[in-house]
């Protein structure tokens, strides 16, 4: 059984944080992996990159924004509820060496992605600085945690409420001038992947992204997670979710991520309609 | 329906046909097409069993049923002692009865077969296993005293549901680690609901329960824990029944626009997770024009599904002929029987798309045979300057498998064939890997229900000779 045993509200509702009992998954994850999940009989398979885990008590900590009818049928589950199905950990994991000065950047919810990475490179000894971004201060989350995580963080906010004004890669093309970049990790929205990565381009420096297109079964089978990766097709489950980000077809990833929007969207009316 | 003969000496009883849902009512609904046959039609079928010295259709039977012992039975009446004796060689005959190949294996070989139509083995075996599970009256297989050891079968499929069940049943403790959420395997996230109900699928895995085996879903083997952490754990003897679950693409241009899945995809969306139920979450394409890209039985499943989910025209795309067509026959016939349209000698070679990244139609081209191959099959050649274009907004891509390389990868020591398939010892299933056996399709490429079954059994026998003499 997959309790739920501690549950958070970040960014006024709209993300939500499950740390969740799973101990086979827990002794075995590590960092870059993802879990899927399920939450009832009629529920979706849902994959989830793992934000921490924690092998002694047993648990997995997932963070998710609320889109769609399943992540809005996360969201009801309390303390003590239980997810029906968790399944992993799958993908394969970040390959974690000591390259140099690696800089780490995360918005919105892929800082949660980005976090147990961060650590495991700053681990691994390199010098870590972090960049996170978010629409507005409310809505950025871990800050703390990212602090800890790396040697340096540097925080963004669109509108200017909190830290520097303007995007994340605004502040990454600062530290690439600097020189000596060996690695970036770039880890969000699909469009900041693609900006992150257009730009470590033209500064030839290795950029890792980390891809969620739709899955089913998490493990190879189906072929619904392919993504387009130097020309050749990959699937994100297995050979990812990690590539390399200047060879990602990211436009056709965008298209293939609206593949059921308009269904989507009807169910998550009737949702929330039926809460009402 | 009995008729006289052309001599007419001896009333001669004519195959009972199987009552079916009609083909425009069935073509819209997920429910079994077969209804089932009455005692009395099943009583006159085997009335019809000459009940052979030396029965050709046994040699059939990859699992060697003992057919005319239990057809007899079933002449009789006694239905408990017919399913008793299938059982002693099946231990799925509900779902073998409905998706076995009968027509090239026990049917084929018929000798009433020989100058009529063959006994309907099929559908025999298809009612004495209905009958028990409405009537559970038949003694559930004896349990031996337990050994103490301990057995884990990764993959839930006809395969590792029947090590699992011969090993309990020989008093060894069984585990099945199954990756998806639900165990089954293709019977339940690859054939359709309307070909094979999955509750009669989940009340097979239910009397493994009862006798004691435990199951233990969600468990990707490989990544979630593996095979040499389960022997620390305490296993000794470990079989690998993990099917052939990697699907093959056409490597074509424009196969990434949205609207082009795998079979594997699209079966499971709508099979396991039941996407055709508005209850169930799960989304799928309902296409409008659909296409299939290949003629076996998966590519059957696939069109009928799509027929089902609303379709207007969904048609099936193969490059070769007819003769060729690898499904079995009574799919063809329903598939046809439902609207499904065939376009024979055709090869896709290139997927259009709009603005948005969604298939709208899929370019063919024209082949005629040629000379014959290897394999004696005559080769299809393209017609130059023979492309067409066809609408879709849906096209499912089914021309085969592949060796899902999950498994096998994380496993050092696990001999593979060139297609990354498992290398396993034929009369054991025994693999180079020390106690771990494997077989079904992740030993011979996709094949049946039946042989996977049948190399169950043989590696059940080898791993209880282990257990108990040793390697
Ligand atoms: C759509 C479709 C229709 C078919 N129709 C017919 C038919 O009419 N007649 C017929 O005889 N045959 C048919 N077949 C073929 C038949 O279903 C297969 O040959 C048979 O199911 C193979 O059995 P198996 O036990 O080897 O593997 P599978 O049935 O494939 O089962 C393997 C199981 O192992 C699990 N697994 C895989 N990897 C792991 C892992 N690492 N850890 C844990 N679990 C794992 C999978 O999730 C799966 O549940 C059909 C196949 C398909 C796809
Ligand atoms: S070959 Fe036909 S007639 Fe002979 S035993 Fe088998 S089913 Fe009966
Ligand atoms: S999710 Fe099915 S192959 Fe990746």
């Amino acid at each position: 059984m997959f309790e739920i045993v501690k549950r958070e509200e970040m960014s006024g509702g709209t993300v939500i944080l499950n740390e969740i009992s799973a101990p086979l998954i827990a002794k075995k994850a590590k960092p870059g992996q993802f879990v899927i999940l399920k939450a009832n009989e009629t529920g979706e398979r849902i994959p989830l990159t793992m934000a921490n885990t924690d092998p002694e008590k047993g648990t997995i900590t997932v963070i998710y924004m609320v889109v769609g009818k399943s992540t809005a049928l996360f969201k009801d589950l309390k303390v003590g509820d239980i997810y029906q199905d968790v399944i992993g950990p799958l993908g394969e994991p970040t390959h974690l060496e000591k390259v140099g000065k690696v800089v780490c950047v995360g918005g919105g919810t892929g800082v949660a992605v980005l976090h147990p990475i961060t650590r495991g490179l700053k681990e691994a000894g390199n010098d870590v600085t972090c960049i996170i971004g978010a629409r507005t201060k409310d809505l950025l989350i871990l800050e703390k945690e990212m602090k800890a995580a790396s040697h340096d963080l540097k925080v963004c906010t669109d509108d200017g409420t909190y830290g520097h004004h303007g995007f994340v890669t605004d502040v990454m093309k600062k530290l690439l001038d600097e020189g000596d970049v060996k690695l970036v990790v770039g880890i969000g929205p699909v469009p900041m992947m693609k900006a992150v990565s257009n730009i470590t381009k033209e500064y030839n420096v290795k950029t890792l992204v980390s891809l969620n297109p739709i899955m089913i079964d998490g493990t190879g089978m189906c072929g619904g997670c392919r993504v387009t990766v130097g020309g050749k097709t990959k699937f994100a489950c297995v050979d990812g979710p990690e590539f390399d980000g200047h060879k990602v077809d990211f436009d056709e990833l965008m298209l293939r991520l609206q593949a059921y929007t308009e269904d989507e969207k009807k169910a998550h009316e009737e949702h929330c309609d039926l809460k009402k | 329906m009995a008729g006289a003969d052309k001599k007419g000496k001896k009333e001669k009883i004519l195959r009972q046909p199987m009552p079916e849902q009609e083909p425009a009512v069935r073509a819209k609904n997920f429910d079994e097409v077969p209804l089932g046959q009455s005692a009395e039609a099943a009583m006159l079928e085997a009335a019809r069993c000459l009940q052979c010295k030396k029965p050709a259709c046994v040699k059939g039977c990859p699992v060697e049923v003992d057919i005319p012992g239990f057809i007899d039975f079933v002449k009789a009446g006694d239905f408990t002692a017919a399913i008793s004796r299938v059982w002693e060689k099946n231990s799925l005959p509900a779902v073998c009865g409905r998706v076995c190949p009968q027509e090239s294996q026990c049917e084929g070989l018929c000798i009433v077969g020989k100058k009529g139509e063959p006994v309907a083995i099929g559908n025999l075996e298809r009612f004495v296993a209905d009958y028990e599970r409405k009537n559970k009256k038949a003694a559930l297989p004896a349990i031996a005293e337990s050994t103490g050891k301990k057995v884990a079968v990764i993959g839930s499929g006809p395969s590792g549901l029947t090590v699992a069940g011969d090993l309990i049943q020989k008093g060894h403790e069984v585990t099945i680690y199954e990756a998806f959420h639900k165990p089954g395997g293709v019977l339940v996230y690859g054939i359709p609901e309307f070909r094979l109900p999955k509750e009669i699928v989940f009340s097979e895995v239910e009397g493994l329960e009862e006798m004691g085996v435990k199951l233990d879903c969600n468990n990707v083997v490989g990544r979630t824990v593996s095979l040499d952490e389960l022997f620390e754990e305490g296993y000794d003897a470990i079989y690998l029944g993990v099917g052939a679950g990697l699907p093959t693409f056409l490597n074509i241009p424009g196969e990434n626009l949205i609207g082009i899945l795998s079979a594997n995809e699209y079966l499971t969306r709508s099979n396991l997770m039941k996407a055709y139920r508005s209850e169930y979450d799960t989304p799928i394409i309902k296409g409008k024009n659909v296409i299939t890209l290949g003629a076996g039985n998966v590519a059957m499943d696939s069109a009928r599904t799509a027929l089902r989910l609303g379709a207007e025209t969904s048609r099936i795309v193969y490059r070769r002929s007819r003769e060729e067509v690898p499904a079995r026959q009574a799919e063809v016939h329903h598939a046809e029987e439902e609207g499904v349209e065939f376009f024979f000698l055709t090869s896709p070679v290139e997927f259009l798309g709009n603005e948005k990244g969604r298939l709208t139609g899929m370019v063919g081209l024209k082949m005629e045979l040629g000379e014959p191959d290897a394999s004696g099959r005559r080769r299809p050649l393209a017609v130059e300057g023979s492309e067409f274009e066809l609408d879709c907004d849906l096209a499912i891509i089914s021309v085969g498998a592949g060796a899902n390389p999950l498994l096998t990868q994380s496993t050092k020591e696990l001999e593979l064939n060139k297609w990354g398939y498992i290398v396993a010892d034929e009369n054991t299933g025994k693999t180079s890997k020390k106690g771990v056996w494997a077989g079904g399709d992740i030993v011979t490429g996709s094949a049946t229900v039946i042989l996977a079954m049948g190399a169950g059994r043989l590696a059940a026998d080898s791993i209880h000779d282990y257990l108990t003499l040793g390697w």
